[in-house]
């Protein structure tokens, strides 16, 4: 187990090589650059500020550079917030990011969880369509409408929360925000469980506990469930690696200092090391989630073994 | 020997005849059918018919609220004539209304200029204003003009713009760009994948690792050097866009090329002497299809919210066209004192992408085989 988890560390080097080298120089082949303002920058301070950030060197001499500063756990300053480097962003960022996204993801995973399971045991009775419809709208309905939705209705009409911002993490502002995260995952999450529990209740091994004349809680939660999980964890691997990492969309509507909204600004103010640390970050959760979603395979499923 | 009566061979259903038979009687996916149908005459025909023109901006009727009743209200036309007045820099002495005619008298210490007319016209409110009454002095006057008479159904936007007209523009952007954007990544997808997998071997083993390293590239991000490489070009932009979706449908017709290519039948075909473009238009084609039909249609609603969504960051539709997704981003900015702005054009967006997802489902279950 343990060698294969250093195998697949060892397998995402050359795959996080491969990002950063194409996004770097996808980057810098679009126009413009991080100086470039509509305004006209006086040549010789652009000149000058060029040369400190070594953007007048030639580009792989720059690519070279940025390896070697990444290797050494250095992502370098941001271009467009001078006084911060991308390190510093990241640390003030993404503990509220990654606050907002993993309790949407865990209550996602919880409820719809729960309301997977329902309406597979109620399968074509009511209890089941009311899933289903909802499982549908909350898939259906994209999050740039249901965010202000909330706003207006929960915020400014009931005023039961305040319409955005952080408030230094007081609960009540991130109920909005966690919310409209949740709502998608949570109807994918109820759609696949439903589907996979359905056809786990239909297996061998759960009739044989039936007939052996286990309870229900312990052939539901405990032969049942084991096996309709696996679709779960394979979802929530990926799920996890995007939630973690900030939505623009929620972040810029509820005015959320997180880490979801540097990668637009970045990329259209061409501040090539921000961008460049955003894909690394999300990269390296994509490939750590998809590692743990491996892991626990082989825990959920003892069929899977890893040797 | 007895004569064996020959009866005629029954009409036999074909794979399409057969999906619209279970499609028809799919509900959901039928009303879904009729109401995108709708939606898109509707989005086609109707600005046409709306009384205002997407452009055209009222300055009198900034943000005033749907109604199904004529603008102006009784209060607005006291406004507007004071309003007019005031840029005349003439004195009002009254007004009445009689049958859709306004009467204003004025006054002034020095005789007015005839020409004062046109203050009134320039209001929103009035046209065809003129002088019915001129005292001989010429100081004081009493110009008469129409009430026009204005429908905003869905209110009017921040500029004056009316809404309605504004949301059916708007999903005509949409829509076009989900169609087009959707029928080029179709494009992309079924080549690549149909080559891929039918080439096999190194070719299919080289192909595949690129699209996976495409798939590891953070979406947005690819999105974004697109616009910025494309401009805000619309048309070239919506090729990018389609040209980033190609992925999953790539991935879908390899795998059915592949497991087509085993098929007996195909198989049986080729031992047949079948030629490879015979083969190719009998088998291969109809069995793609079913999968492609189908992810087309949910690949157009994934197109729309992709596009709204880059609207809605300012990357997309450039004022003063407009999209769904702009017009909820604006929307979106006016919450609390212009509720309609946010309402009609999110009603209008989910309930297309409500239809488009069901037809989607309701194709999957009439075009699957295995579900039989």
């Amino acid at each position: 187990m343990l060698r294969y988890v250093l195998r697949r560390f060892l397998t995402a080097i050359p795959t996080l090589f491969v990002i950063v080298t194409i996004s770097f120089f996808l980057m810098r082949v679009a126009p413009g650059g991080p100086f470039n303002q509509e305004k006209g920058l006086n040549p010789i301070i652009k000149a000058n500020l060029e040369r400190v950030f070594h953007l007048d060197q030639p580009l792989w001499k720059q690519y070279l550079l940025y390896l070697n500063n990444l290797i050494h756990g250095d992502f370098g300053p941001s271009y467009n917030l001078p006084d911060f480097t991308v390190a510093e962003l990241f640390a003030d960022g993404l503990p509220i990011s990654i606050e907002l996204g993993g309790s949407a993801l865990v209550l996602a995973l919880l409820f719809g969880g729960i309301l997977g399971i329902i309406a597979a045991l109620y399968q074509n009775r009511p209890a089941d369509y009311a899933v289903i419809a909802t499982a549908t709208a909350g898939s259906t309905i994209p999050t740039f409408v249901i965010a202000p939705l909330f706003q207006l209705f929960f915020a400014l009409t009931l005023k039961w929360f305040p319409v955005g911002g952080w408030g230094d993490g007081a609960f009540i502002n991130k109920v909005g925000p966690v919310l409209t995260l949740m709502l998608p995952q949570l109807a994918i999450v109820a759609r696949l469980m439903r589907g996979s529990m359905i056809e786990s209740l239909r297996s061998h091994h759960i009739r044989t506990a039936r007939a052996l004349g286990l309870s229900d809680y312990s052939v539901i939660i405990k032969h049942a469930l084991r096996g309709a999980l696996l679709p779960i964890i394979s979802y929530a691997g990926p799920a996890a690696a995007a939630l973690l990492t900030g939505s623009i969309i929620v972040e810029t509507i509820f005015s959320i200092p997180g880490v979801g909204r540097y990668f637009v600004e970045a990329a259209l103010n061409r501040d090539y090391t921000l961008v460049m640390g955003t894909v690394v970050v999300i990269a390296i959760f994509t490939i750590v989630f998809n590692l743990i979603v491996d892991i626990l395979y082989a825990v959920v499923d003892p069929r899977v073994r890893y040797d | 020997m007895t004569d064996v009566s020959l009866t005629p061979a029954t009409q036999g259903r074909s794979l399409w005849a057969d999906a619209w038979n279970r499609l028809k009687a799919n509900k959901a996916a039928m009303v879904s059918l009729w109401y995108l149908l709708f939606m898109g005459v509707i989005c086609i025909v109707g600005p046409w018919f709306t009384p205002h023109d997407f452009t055209t901006i009222y300055q009198d009727y900034t943000r005033v609220p749907p109604s199904l009743e004529a603008y102006p209200k009784a209060n607005a036309i006291d406004l507007a004539v004071k309003d007019a007045v005031k840029r005349s820099r003439l004195d009002l002495v009254g007004w009445q209304e009689r049958d859709g005619k306004v009467f204003i008298t004025l006054t002034s210490a020095k005789p007015i200029d005839e020409r004062v007319t046109r203050y009134i016209d320039r209001s929103d409110v009035f046209e065809g204003a003129q002088i019915s009454e001129k005292s001989t002095d010429g100081m004081t006057m009493t110009i008469s003009a129409d009430v026009q008479k204005k429908y905003f159904f869905f209110g009017t936007d921040n500029n004056g713009r009316d809404l309605l007209t504004r949301t059916l523009i708007a999903g005509r952007v949409s829509l076009a760009i989900g169609l087009l954007a959707g029928l080029v990544a179709v494009f992309i997808g079924v080549l690549y994948g149909a080559i891929s997998g039918f080439a096999g071997g190194r070719t299919d083993e080289v192909m595949m690792r690129i699209v996976d390293v495409l798939y590891s590239l953070p979406f947005i991000f690819f999105v974004i050097m697109l616009v910025v490489f494309f401009g805000r070009n619309f048309v070239l932009m919506f090729l990018a866009v389609g040209a980033v979706l190609w992925l999953d449908m790539a991935r879908i017709v390899r795998g059915q090329a592949l497991s087509l290519k085993r098929q007996e039948y195909v198989q049986a075909a080729e031992a047949l002497g079948v030629s490879p473009g015979g083969i190719l238009l009998r088998h291969v084609v109809p069995n793609l299809l079913g999968p492609v039909v189908i992810y087309m249609t949910l690949l157009v609603p994934q197109v729309i919210i992709l596009e709204s969504f880059l609207s809605f960051l300012g990357l997309g539709v450039q004022e003063p066209m407009s999209s769904w997704g702009v017009l909820i981003s604006q929307g979106a900015k006016n919450i609390p004192s212009a509720t309609w702005l946010l309402i009609f054009p999110s009603f209008f967006l989910t309930t297309t992408l409500f239809a488009l997802n069901f037809i989607g489902d309701g194709l999957r279950d009439a075009l699957d085989p295995k579900d039989r």
